[in-house]
């Protein structure tokens, strides 16, 4: 059996990045990932990561309360200021490890306007920040010739007298299932799009993380809070990045009028991506959309301006949709985006479970509350994935290795014969993924209410009865793409459900979260987060207080 | 609209041969190889193995080779290569071994990134800021950073074909990345090491990576400035220098290429071993009557080409 002091789930930013810092924490790391390092959805993130530098006369303080502001008051206040103090450094490292960061006349680091906020505080590299500093960290894991389990799935998290000791994973390209010891583990799994369709995520992104955490015993917070992107394409629901309207793209109707002076006459079209959403989703609502869309329309920032800072854009526009940036508007509408709900963990990462820390999208801080400012997931996973790894390093020192039980495994082996075994007269797990996946983008979408949620649970519930008459095509051992997306799929119910109870249980309407039947915010009663657990009855819902330090509530207007 | 793959087949398991199969579907119009893939695993056969995850050309999972030559499916639509239902043939990526249908084994792959040390090596005076650089520079590198190891290039690399050990478009466009940051501090270790066998004189100018990226990272390009780069370094003693030499000069001369003469210096006159090894492939040319002529012809009008030459050199310096 392998044994590491650390080892880390997933090779995203917050992954990579917790490994490099562990490393450098002199502990014996390995990082165990069902795609090859720069395959990770982190590469997805276009246009930038936030950062409040100092010696440009920004303040981490005005950052903080943007986030806070846009988070509808329910982020932790000191979870967030240590993310936005600890921004500068986090940065200035990335750019000293070599990503590309773009720069002013001076030759120095170089910044546009982000949602949310009125300083321009969004360092990037052109519409690629994600991918340019994914393949970096991928760099520094070369580097520091990290042992990495690539493309081995994780199907279990092993837990002997209360405390996270290891996992049991497949070895893809041989079928192999192994167990893996470890004194620490982070999840650091990214988001769980797939749950709904469509999605702007990768068809990776199926929140086996929050499904492994909430197995083992830890608290999924806040996961009501889904984040509906404000600019994606119809159909395939492709991103295009806030970066657009960050560089001065205007959004409008069908009559031609920018319709976010309605709505945000301040920010305009950088107010928040749930008001933004919102304002998108009335219009149409309204009949003043353009086949179920608005518009996004860049044609004033020219043709070398839109290539030169905006390439990745133009490049998705045209292979896409066919459309010309510079030319045409393109038709857009709000589509899933992101979870600011997940794990719960504290400021280090450390979740209920001792032993087991996560960071990143799959975790919650929470740094983002209700809603997630553009280009503060970025500086999320590379603050809170160091954080994590730094926070092991006492736990590591203070505890032996625990051998991962035989039994364990050979359960494991079971259940997925189990899968093999099943006769081939019932459903395709792809076919019953769709059907959650589209109720639950029914049910909990940019408006959602008693009824509609009630729905999607119960749908899901079916979804989940349904699990049992699922077969394979597939029953070879040799990279067995079917049984991944049968193990996949029954995380994703557990990420539903989670959703689906979060959601029902938050009565008021707050950032992301806006219920039709109960349209206000309510400090008195909600100023609160939701905690979901998996037990013997359940999915269970109990809520905690939010930590407020220095910015009480206040009505929130752009 | 209706869709037609022809879609290779290996299972190592139950069959050790590769086959095609064909697979017959109904698809949205705007529907992309991808898409068409995706639904054939979810609808019509769960055996089918594929990588994909972002749908959107960036994470550079799905490279494949569609009708003959490598592309990113995912940004590849039906409309636009077979808009009559034409059968579309879909492979793996080349020059990599198969694991089963459409997965390569990309560790070859990942072998070769790994030997150009890719990973930034600043000097020991770390700013406490950022580095200061101008935004051209970057800007220029942004072009190569685009590159997402997706293996396109490397699947129809020519030269790898027949040397696996050539470094490849691929890690080259990378160790370029390096070369040209203003922020390393190895650039000319760099270049000597790619200076060696296997490295960037090992390209044979086919275009074949330009042409199949699908991101626009112009590999061969990067090659082509490292050999010039390598070469202002003072890199001089490799055969692909004296190769570039002889080929101006015998131009410059006669106006016309001594290939007799072109083989003879690219291997070197002092370069025992070379000789002997270039003696048998003259006398197998000579055998098939391919041996170019001992004594060079003049061009007719070599002395305007020698003008030319000579000003592109004057240009040059």
């Amino acid at each position: 059996m392998s044994k590491h002091d650390l080892l880390i789930i997933g090779a995203g930013l917050a992954g990579l990045r917790a490994a490099v810092e562990g490393v450098r924490q002199g502990l014996n790391v390995a990082v165990i990932t069902k795609v090859h390092p720069v395959r990770s959805h982190s590469n997805a993130a276009q246009g930038g990561i936030n950062a409040a530098l100092t010696d440009r006369g920004d303040d981490w303080r005005d950052h903080a309360f943007s986030t806070i502001k846009g988070s509808d008051y329910l982020a932790d206040q000191d979870a967030v200021e240590i993310m936005c103090k600890e921004a500068g450094d986090a940065l200035i490292e990335l750019e000293h490890m070599g990503v590309i960061f773009s720069r002013d006349d001076e030759g120095k680091l170089g910044t546009r306007a982000f949602g949310g906020q009125k300083k321009a505080r969004t360092f990037f590299v052109g519409a690629i920040t994600g991918s340019a500093m994914l393949h970096v960290l991928y760099e520094q894991s070369v580097k520091y010739n990290l042992s990495i389990y690539e493309e081995w799935f994780v199907t279990k998290l092993v837990k002997v007298d209360g405390k996270c000791v290891g996992v049991i994973a497949i070895d893809m390209k041989t079928g192999k299932v192994e167990s893996i010891s470890a004194k620490s583990i982070v999840i650091a799994t990214g988001g769980a799009g797939r749950v709904f369709e469509p999605s702007t995520n990768a068809i990776i992104c199926t929140g086996d993380g929050l499904s492994l955490a909430l197995r083992a015993g830890a608290e999924l917070m806040d996961t009501e809070m889904i984040q509906y992107h404000p600019t994606t394409l119809a159909g395939n629901g492709i991103l295009l990045s806030e970066a657009a309207r960050g560089e001065g793209a205007y959004l409008i109707n069908s009559e031609n009028e920018r319709f976010m002076e309605r709505y945000a006459p301040d920010y305009m079209e950088l107010a928040s991506r749930d008001v933004v959403s919102r304002s998108e989703q009335t219009e149409i609502d309204e009949g003043r959309g353009i086949n179920g869309c608005v518009l996004l329309d860049m044609r004033h920032l020219g043709k070398i301006f839109i290539e030169e800072r905006l390439g990745y854009l133009q490049e998705v526009a045209t292979e896409f949709m066919g459309i010309d940036l510079s030319e045409k508007p393109i038709p857009i509408k709000p589509g899933m985006h992101y979870i600011m709900g997940g794990i719960k963990t504290d400021y280090n990462g450390a979740t209920s479970v001792p032993g087991l820390y996560a960071a990143g999208e799959c975790a919650n801080v929470s740094v983002h509350g209700a809603n997630r400012l553009g280009a503060n997931s970025l500086l999320d996973t590379v603050v809170f994935g160091r954080r994590s790894a730094v926070n092991s390093v006492e736990w590591v020192k203070n505890n032996e290795f625990i051998e991962i039980p035989d039994e364990i495994l050979i359960s494991e082996k079971k259940r997925f014969q189990s899968l093999f075994d099943q006769p081939s007269s019932g459903i395709r797990p792809g076919k019953l993924r769709l059907e959650m996946a589209e109720s639950m983008t029914k049910g909990i979408g940019v408006w959602r209410d008693e009824k509609s949620i009630n729905n999607a649970w119960e749908k899901v519930k079916n979804i989940r009865e349904n699990y049992n008459n699922i077969f394979l095509d597939d029953k070879g051992k040799v990279y067995n793409t079917d049984l991944i997306g049968a193990l996949e799929l029954d995380f994703m119910i557990d990420v539903a459900e989670s959703i689906c109870a979060g959601a029902k249980a938050r009565k008021e309407s707050r950032g992301a979260h806006f219920r039709t039947d109960l349209k206000d915010r309510d400090d008195k009663n909600w100023l609160k987060h939701t905690l979901v657990e998996k037990n013997d009855e359940g999915f269970m819902v109990k809520t905690s207080d939010v930590k407020i330090t220095d910015w009480e509530p206040e009505e929130r207007v752009y | 609209m209706k869709a037609v793959l022809d879609v290779k087949r290996f299972d190592p398991e139950n069959n050790s041969k590769e086959y095609f199969q064909k697979y017959e579907l109904e698809v949205e119009e705007s529907s992309t190889i991808l898409d068409a893939l995706i639904k054939i695993r979810e609808d019509l056969d769960g055996t089918l193995a594929l990588r994909c995850s972002c749908r959107a050309s960036i994470c550079g999972s799905c490279g494949m080779r569609v009708n003959g030559s490598a592309k990113l499916v995912c940004k590849t639509r039906l409309v636009d290569i077979a808009p009559e239902g034409e059968k579309v043939q879909v492979e793996p990526l080349g020059n990599m071994p198969i694991i089963k249908d459409l997965v390569v084994d990309m560790n070859p792959f990942w072998n070769k990134v790994q030997q150009v040390r890719p990973f930034m090596m600043p000097n020991n005076t770390e700013p406490e800021g950022e580095y200061i650089a101008s935004n051209e520079s970057m800007t220029h590198l942004v072009d190569v950073m685009n590159c997402i190891m997706c293996g396109a290039c490397v699947s129809d690399c020519t030269a790898l074909e027949v040397d696996e050990s050539f470094i490849g478009p691929a890690a080259l466009a990378k160790a370029y990345r390096f070369v040209a940051d203003p922020r390393d501090d190895k650039s000319k270790d760099r270049l000597k090491y790619l200076n060696k066998n296997s490295g960037v004189w090992d390209c044979t100018r086919c275009y074949a990576c330009v042409e199949v990226c699908p991101k626009g990272v112009a590999p061969m390009e990067r090659i082509m400035k490292m050999r010039d780069l390598a070469i202002e370094e003072g890199f001089k003693n490799t055969s692909g220098y004296r190769h570039t030499k002889s080929f101006v000069n015998s131009v410059g001369k006669s106006g016309r290429l001594d290939e007799a003469r072109l083989a003879l210096t690219s291997v070197g006159f002092f370069n025992v071993f070379g000789l002997i090894d270039l003696a048998f492939v003259g006398l197998k040319a000579l055998v098939k009557g391919k041996l170019p002529p001992i004594l060079p012809h003049k061009a007719r009008e070599s002395e305007n080409i020698k003008k030319i030459v000579n000003k592109i050199e004057r240009g040059k310096g």
